[in-house]
């Protein structure tokens, strides 16, 4: 609590404006960014969890008799629709089932990510001082270690189960919420309402996250889409390199590397959960960037 | 200026050191390092001369300085699989990831800067829209799979390229790409959103107003501070590039740093893994201080 900061963030707003509600409706709707990417997401997420339910192939099932079989474009079996992989197994169920592993890697690793970078964010930005050099020498050390060959290490080395792969990525992704989250509580806890409820009583804690906590969430959610991406990425890399997801699980990236010696003949091997892989991040940043312009101040790019 | 970076180089050694901690923390933990060395077949008493020999028996703290002082000698340790010095297994691994590395920056940059610039002095056309679609689909893309498409094309159908290796320039052809692909978006966002800013700015309005060619305003007045931060952010992009080298080494069979690195993890190889992980941590360290020099200069309030 040094001097008083002018304050960053508008606090009141003018009264002839719409209903926010409304404003943030028509912002919605006026940038396709966010419809086209939120839709998008939607759709993947619909098809990741009800897809299994509804679609009746196994995505471990071996049907040895078509193995590799052609998708329905080159004149497949009908009951393979996209074909079977060098198994036999059904590659749309695999693909589908896919998904899933993909999306609750991704939002595992970032939720404990978020839990861990914000916590660091907020309490450096609140305190400042010596508690910030700390977290700040902690974000440079992470940012030295290669992320890649880090995870790669330390699952070698613990053993490989979804569970380390989880707890890895997000030890290792956390970074750029403690920026933004600190950046945010630095502007904001010199602001009046951080200053009154310091005066009335309110702990610490309380005051991080009751009070400060809530009115940087916007940025975090951008940062969570961006990380979302990442480890999704990341995890279908580490999976590529086999020291991510184990076999039999379809992961779309393990699914890259099971048909790589096939890619001359088999090409559709590879692109389909390459495509798939670049819809589901290419929608999450599409929705991540909509959501920066939609919150940010001016409103407009 | 001198205060800021010798701030940031302490900061620097520092972090370096904490990155050899934790590595060597993690060689440790990894399990009998001794029982390791010798073998699985090997009897007690050998595991015993073993962790004698190679000092294993001291406490950690010991050992972690013994092992600092070496480092700081240039001497890494041997290889568990090699028979070889892991600091010359790295020596002769780098160049090969630093060419790859510095090579994909270089296009990135050449791809990512006029585009950057085109796209901001036509901000909102056809163009921009085009530039920022791109950038966001190309940061969608998994480097591994638009390494196996170009394979693909431009190894197996066309025939024109290498499919492995860098044994010539052709080998560094596709991987090159593939970097240059994953660090470019990023560096186009960064010069637009620069130039943007820099175009709205007063002094070239002044520029304008006095009557200079649009292109001489934009290259000569706008450009050089647009760029201050495209450059700062092109040497972490170096040392990201080289980070992530594992991937693209291994899907085009590059013998380089990650390569070495990948196939040192699956031979539980440690000494090389802790050094590799070491080498390239120093690598980013010292070019985020690089990046540091580099604001100062260019930024005149920074001095």
């Amino acid at each position: 609590m040094s001097k008083p900061a002018t304050p960053a963030v508008a606090t009141t707003a003018p009264e002839s404006r719409p209903a926010p509600f409304r404003r943030l409706l028509k912002r919605i709707v006026g940038n396709s960014g966010t419809l086209v990417g939120g839709g998008l997401l939607l759709l993947i997420v619909l098809a990741a969890l009800l897809g299994p339910v509804f679609y009746p192939q196994d995505p471990f099932a071996q049907d040895v008799a078509n193995r590799i079989a052609e998708p329905f474009w080159n004149g497949g079996p009908a009951i393979h629709p996209l074909g079977t992989d060098t198994l036999g197994r059904d590659y749309l169920a695999r693909l589908l089932y896919g998904g899933r592993i993909s999306l609750l890697i991704g939002v595992l690793a970032v939720s404990m990510a978020a839990a861990i970078g914000v916590t660091l964010g907020l309490v450096a930005g609140y305190f400042g001082g010596r508690v910030d050099l700390v977290v700040r020498f902690l974000i440079t050390t992470r940012l030295a270690m290669p992320v890649v060959l880090v995870a790669l290490s330390v699952v070698a080395t613990v053993g490989n189960s979804l569970t380390i792969v989880i707890l890895v990525l997000g030890f290792l992704i956390w970074d750029r919420f403690a920026v933004v989250a600190r950046t945010t509580a630095m502007q904001v806890r010199g602001i009046d309402y951080v200053k009154a409820a310091r005066a009335v009583g309110s702990s610490h804690a309380r005051i991080i996250f009751k009070e400060i906590l809530p009115n940087i969430s916007n940025g975090l959610i951008v940062v969570a889409t961006v990380e979302l991406a990442n480890a999704i990425l990341l995890e279908a890399a580490l999976s590529f390199l086999g020291l991510g997801v184990q076999p039999p699980l379809p992961s779309w990236g393990l699914m890259i590397a099971e048909a790589k010696d096939y890619l001359f003949f088999s090409p559709w091997l590879i692109t389909l959960p390459g495509i798939a892989l670049v819809l589901l991040v290419l929608a999450i940043n599409l929705l991540g960037d909509g959501v920066r312009d939609i919150t940010a101040p001016s409103g407009t790019r | 200026m001198g205060r800021f970076l010798t701030r940031q180089l302490l900061l620097a050694i520092v972090v370096a050191v904490n990155v050899s901690l934790i590595g060597f923390a993690m060689l440790r933990l990894s399990g009998d390092l001794a029982q390791r060395i010798v073998g699985p077949e090997a009897t007690a008493e050998q595991v015993e001369t073993v962790r004698k020999s190679y000092g294993l028996d001291k406490p950690l703290v010991v050992q972690y300085v013994d092992w600092a002082r070496d480092a700081l000698h240039g001497d890494f340790g041997r290889s568990f699989f090699y028979n070889a010095q892991v600091s010359d297994l790295i020596a002769e691994r780098l160049p090969v990831t630093m060419t790859l590395g510095l090579i994909g920056l270089a296009l990135a940059l050449l791809f990512a800067i006029p585009l950057g610039i085109l796209a901001a002095v036509y901000a909102g056309s056809w163009l921009d829209r085009l530039a920022l679609t791109g950038a966001v689909l190309g940061q969608a893309m998994p480097s591994f799979w638009i390494g196996l498409l170009l394979i693909l094309l431009f190894g197996l159908q066309l025939g024109w390229l290498p499919v492995s290796g860098a044994d010539d320039w052709q080998g560094y052809v596709m991987p090159s790409i593939v970097l240059g692909l994953y660090a470019a978006p990023a560096l186009m966002r960064l010069t637009r959103s620069g130039m943007i800013d820099v175009l709205r700015s007063d002094y070239i309005r002044t520029a304008r107003a006095k009557g200079l060619l649009p292109a001489e305003v934009v290259l000569k007045h706008g450009l050089r501070n647009a760029l201050i931060p495209v450059v700062s952010i092109a040497a972490v992009q170096l040392g990201l590039l080289m980070g992530g080298s594992v991937v693209v080494e291994s899907v085009f069979s590059i013998h380089g740093l990650g390569y070495l690195a990948w196939e040192s993890i699956s031979r539980a190889d440690f000494p090389v893994v802790q050094s590799i992980v070491l080498t390239l941590a120093i690598m980013y360290v010292g070019l985020v201080f690089l990046s540091d020099v580099l604001n100062a200069l260019l930024d005149p309030r920074l001095r």
